[in-house]
């Protein structure tokens, strides 16, 4: 692994770690103070930070610091994330982003808007609570709490010095001379707790040994009697004279972590008198480093074969070392039997402390997970599908030569289909994933369209956790933020409206996610003035989209805000007016086979609503005969199925014939002549009438010679090798083995309206 | 005889970072993702050295080097902490609980391999 796939898991972390520090702000936002929740977005912005570090991506670094900082105050209760705050810090969390994205992919970061931001985080990090801005008027339950005993910002942002520390001169093979360099005369006498740490005075005492010439002196005056020594108590102290230009830092920042559990004194040693001193009455012997260097670390035998040197002072040199081994190694052999009663004194209480969190930790820790690339669950989607069709194949042999049904073949395939079934389930379990992320982006747009707007919104979200299908929720993105912008800019009222309405000064918007009937429904909802239904008739008349005198039930108004180029927007603002209209929308909706559709109530809001498959693999179909062809209709855009009676059949024009249908008349289209499958209309007396639901809520009957019966087929697109077949929206392999086509129900009644499928694209050459 | 280092870090940039230094420097590495997991792997990983995070969920770095400083085995290792937390209080804070020092993050991995060197024989 290298840099750059590090930096690769870096920014894919990061987007873990924006999405968790939104979720966390939004659930402060919500008045959630769990200290877990602080604690996580701490950690998001955080790790971030960290990660940046290492990278020198300063730009994120700086930014992510300072929000750190103030985020580091809400986490020690200095300061309280009231609305305002939080406020801010959602923005701080768009920027943070922007900057993710901006180290990622290059360009550049509005620097203003990111340098207004520090300002802001640094204000409240210094104790300054911020007004509800005047463009945003709070309403009188939002004003701004004051903070109490708000402390001054941590000032020590760096509060102890990296380790610097270098063998460079260690190595080199001329020392400069003594007495040229500063000597000092160091006392270190080390404390139990030392050892306890895991710190070594012979690691200490070879570390500085590499910062120049040393001599060592240890006193071993305060060592007891061998029955009353206590094994982990340090008895050891140090006496060092140290020749070195590294300077007294150098020194200290040896005994860096060490300092608080030994007594060091460091003293510069004037003269050459002083150094030669009486208080040492021996020479000055050179340390030896080899000892160390040699495995094992420290012992007795090993600093024997140096008897060479033999003198008092190599004498005061083994007992040193060997005792600073002693230490050591009895700490690390000291079994129970040593530190029995340390263990014993540990309360219970703290026992019962470590299981609740662990139980706690257990909870939250979640199930394991493991990544997988996209492609490999996408050819075992594939795999599965044809698992599934060869599956139904074998089916339908089997019954074709074992009419009664009864041998024990017949049996084992019915667990087969229950377990191909299965598989089929489990491996689309896989691709589906929480609506969440999605969501997740949508707070921020509202954020962004309600500044813009100087309107005060709030989003709630509901059943983020409801799982879709991958390119469902991929595909929903654009969609949901065009309504979403739409919602808040034209939905919503000003504040100034709204309490004039009696209305709260802050509009809500829902999102809401759930499952039903095998379907995701997602609903949109607004508190806002609800569909002008005068301007959108009149903008529709404008637009000569409907007739002056057209005799238009509310529904129908509302929904012809959905019809190509409609905008009731006086002016075209900057937010929803980007030439993306809600006919877009809706097109994009039904290309994932979906719906929508909206209702409002004059003053009190609209409710838009998508229901969505939960899958594009996979669909529930009607599978008919047109002509001598199998096609399959979507199950989902069927209303009702029903047997026309002659009674039922008018004419209507040259060539249109209606059904009646419970005292209203539906248009009657016939799919085999729509397809150009025959030449002329089919008798409807001898078909099926399929009710379905088209574009704009209106129905339409489709007639069909028989029906089969209905099945889940596996989707296979035509569009790689037929390019686009108008009125088909893909195929399936059935049972038999044959090719079926799917029919695009929303084509085919576009079709009947007169924009007629292209001739040239006869499908009965396809079929 | 390759020197083998536990690291528990919660991000998974930093982890990896860990690896590529200590492998390149010619330790052994083992990782864990939080002090939870930290102990879990303590007896199996057997390290002649741990280097911590202090930030993790379930147990932070100063449960965890508290947790290693329990165990009779491990009760005198040498462990160091890396964070990016510099404010003294924290330094503390991973002191009291048992660390024997700390490296800065975003660390350089000459000033890691010195840290480690420094507290190892």
């Amino acid at each position: 692994m290298d840099m750059n796939e590090i930096k690769e898991i870096f920014f894919q972390e990061c987007e873990e770690q924006l999405a968790e520090l939104e979720s966390g702000l939004l659930k402060l936002n919500d008045g959630d103070r769990d200290p877990e929740t602080v604690n996580a977005v701490f950690r998001a912005v955080h790790s971030i930070k960290g990660g940046a570090g290492a990278f020198g991506l300063d730009d994120l670094v700086s930014f992510a610091h300072v929000f750190e900082t103030t985020l580091d105050c809400v986490r020690s209760n200095r300061l309280d994330p009231g609305p305002e705050v939080l406020k801010v810090m959602l923005k701080s969390a768009d920027v943070l982003a922007d900057l993710t994205n901006a180290a990622r992919d290059g360009g550049s970061v509005d620097e203003a808007r990111s340098r207004q931001l520090i300002k802001e985080l640094e204000a409240l990090a210094n104790g300054e609570v911020p007004q509800a801005s005047a463009a945003a008027p709070a309403p009188v339950e939002v004003v701004a709490k004051p903070v109490a005993a708000v402390a001054p910002p941590p000032v020590n942002d760096e509060g102890f010095q990296p380790v610097a520390f270098s063998f460079d001169d260690f190595d080199a093979a001329e020392e400069p001379p003594l007495m040229e360099m500063p000597t000092y005369e160091i006392v270190f006498k080390p404390k139990s707790d030392l050892y306890a740490k895991g710190n070594e005075a012979t690691l200490l005492l070879r570390d500085l040994s590499r910062l120049g010439e040393m001599s060592i002196h240890c006193d071993m005056g305060a060592l007891p009697t061998l029955e009353r020594l206590n094994p982990e108590s340090a008895y050891f102290s140090w006496k060092i004279q140290l020749a070195t230009d590294k300077g007294e830092d150098a020194i200290r920042t040896v005994f860096e972590f060490a300092e608080w559990d030994c007594d060091l004194e460091i003293s510069l040693v004037e003269d050459e008198a002083t150094q030669s001193g009486e208080e040492l009455p021996m020479q000055p012997v050179p340390f030896d480093l080899s000892i160390l260097d040699d495995e094992p670390a420290v012992s007795v035998g090993v600093v024997e074969e140096e008897e060479q040197l033999a003198s008092r002072q190599q004498d005061i040199r083994n007992a040193a070392v060997s005792a600073a081994g002693t230490a050591s190694n009895v700490l690390q052999m000291a079994q129970s039997a040593a530190r029995a009663p340390a263990e014993k004194a540990a309360p219970a209480a703290s026992a019962a402390a470590q299981s609740a969190a662990a139980q706690q930790a257990a909870a939250s820790a979640g199930t394991p997970t493991i990544r997988v690339d996209l492609d490999r669950v996408d050819r075992l989607i594939n795999l599965v599908g044809e698992l599934v069709i060869n599956q139904a194949m074998l089916s339908q042999s089997v019954v074709e030569n074992d009419a009664n049904g009864t041998s024990s073949i017949n049996m084992g395939l019915e667990e087969l289909q229950q377990l191909t079934r299965e598989i089929q389930d489990s491996v689309m379990a896989i691709r589906a994933q929480p609506v969440k992320p999605v969501f997740q982006r949508m707070s921020r747009i509202v954020r962004e369209i309600a500044d813009m707007t100087g309107k005060s919104v709030r989003l709630i979200t509901e059943g983020e956790n409801t799982e879709v299908d991958k390119t469902v929720i991929d595909k929903l993105a654009e969609p949901l933020t065009h309504m979403i912008r739409n919602a808040v800019d034209h939905g919503l009222e000003t504040p100034e409206k709204r309490l004039a309405a009696g209305k709260s000064a802050e509009g809500t918007v829902r999102l809401t996610a759930k499952h039903r009937s095998g379907r995701i429904v997602i609903e949109l909802a607004d508190d806002g003035a609800g569909i002008n239904r005068e301007k959108v008739r009149q903008k529709a008349i404008d637009n000569d989209l409907i007739a002056a005198d057209a005799n238009l039930s509310d529904e129908e108004i509302d929904n012809l805000i959905f019809h190509a180029g409609f905008s009731t927007a006086d002016k075209i603002s900057d937010i929803s007016g980007r030439g993306v209209g809600m006919d877009v929308v809706k097109r994009s909706i039904q290309a994932l086979g979906g719906r929508i559709n909206i209702s409002s109530k004059p003053g009190h809001g609209s409710v838009f609503t998508m229901s969505l498959p939960l899958t594009l693999a996979v669909l529930d179909g009607m599978v008919v005969t047109v002509a001598n062809q199998t096609l399959v209709v979507p199950l989902t855009a069927i209303v009702e199925t029903l047997q026309p009676e002659a009674s039922a059949i008018h004419s209507f024009g040259s060539n249109q014939r209606l059904i009646s249908i419970r005292n209203s008349f539906c248009p009657l289209v016939d799919v085999g002549r729509i397809l150009n499958f025959r030449a002329i209309q089919a008798n409807p007396v001898e078909g099926v009438a399929l009710l379905v639901e088209s574009e704009g809520g209106g129905q339409r009957a489709l007639m069909v010679d028989a029906i089969q019966g209905q099945r889940q087929v596996v989707i296979k697109s035509l569009e790689a090798n037929y390019t686009h077949v108008p009125g088909i929206a893909a195929a399936t392999i059935l049972g038999d083995g044959r090719v079926a086509l799917i029919l695009d129900v929303d084509a085919i009644v576009a079709a009947s309206r007169g924009q007629s499928l292209k001739p040239e694209m006869s499908l009965a050459a396809v079929g | 005889m390759k020197k083998r280092v536990l690291t528990v870090d919660d991000s998974r940039t930093i982890r990896n970072m860990l690896l590529v230094t200590l492998n390149n420097a010619g330790f052994e590495t083992i990782q864990a993702e939080d002090g939870v997991e930290g102990l879990e792997v303590l007896e199996e990983a057997n390290p002649d050295v741990i280097v911590t995070d202090i930030n993790m969920p379930r147990l932070d770095g100063f449960g965890f080097i508290e947790g290693v400083r329990k165990n009779d085995r491990y009760r005198a290792i040498p462990i160091l902490v890396l964070t990016t937390e510099s404010d003294a209080e924290k330094k503390n804070r991973a002191r009291q609980a048992g660390a024997t020092g700390w490296i800065v993050k975003p660390f350089d991995p000459t000033k890691l391999i010195d840290a480690i060197e420094r507290v190892t024989a």
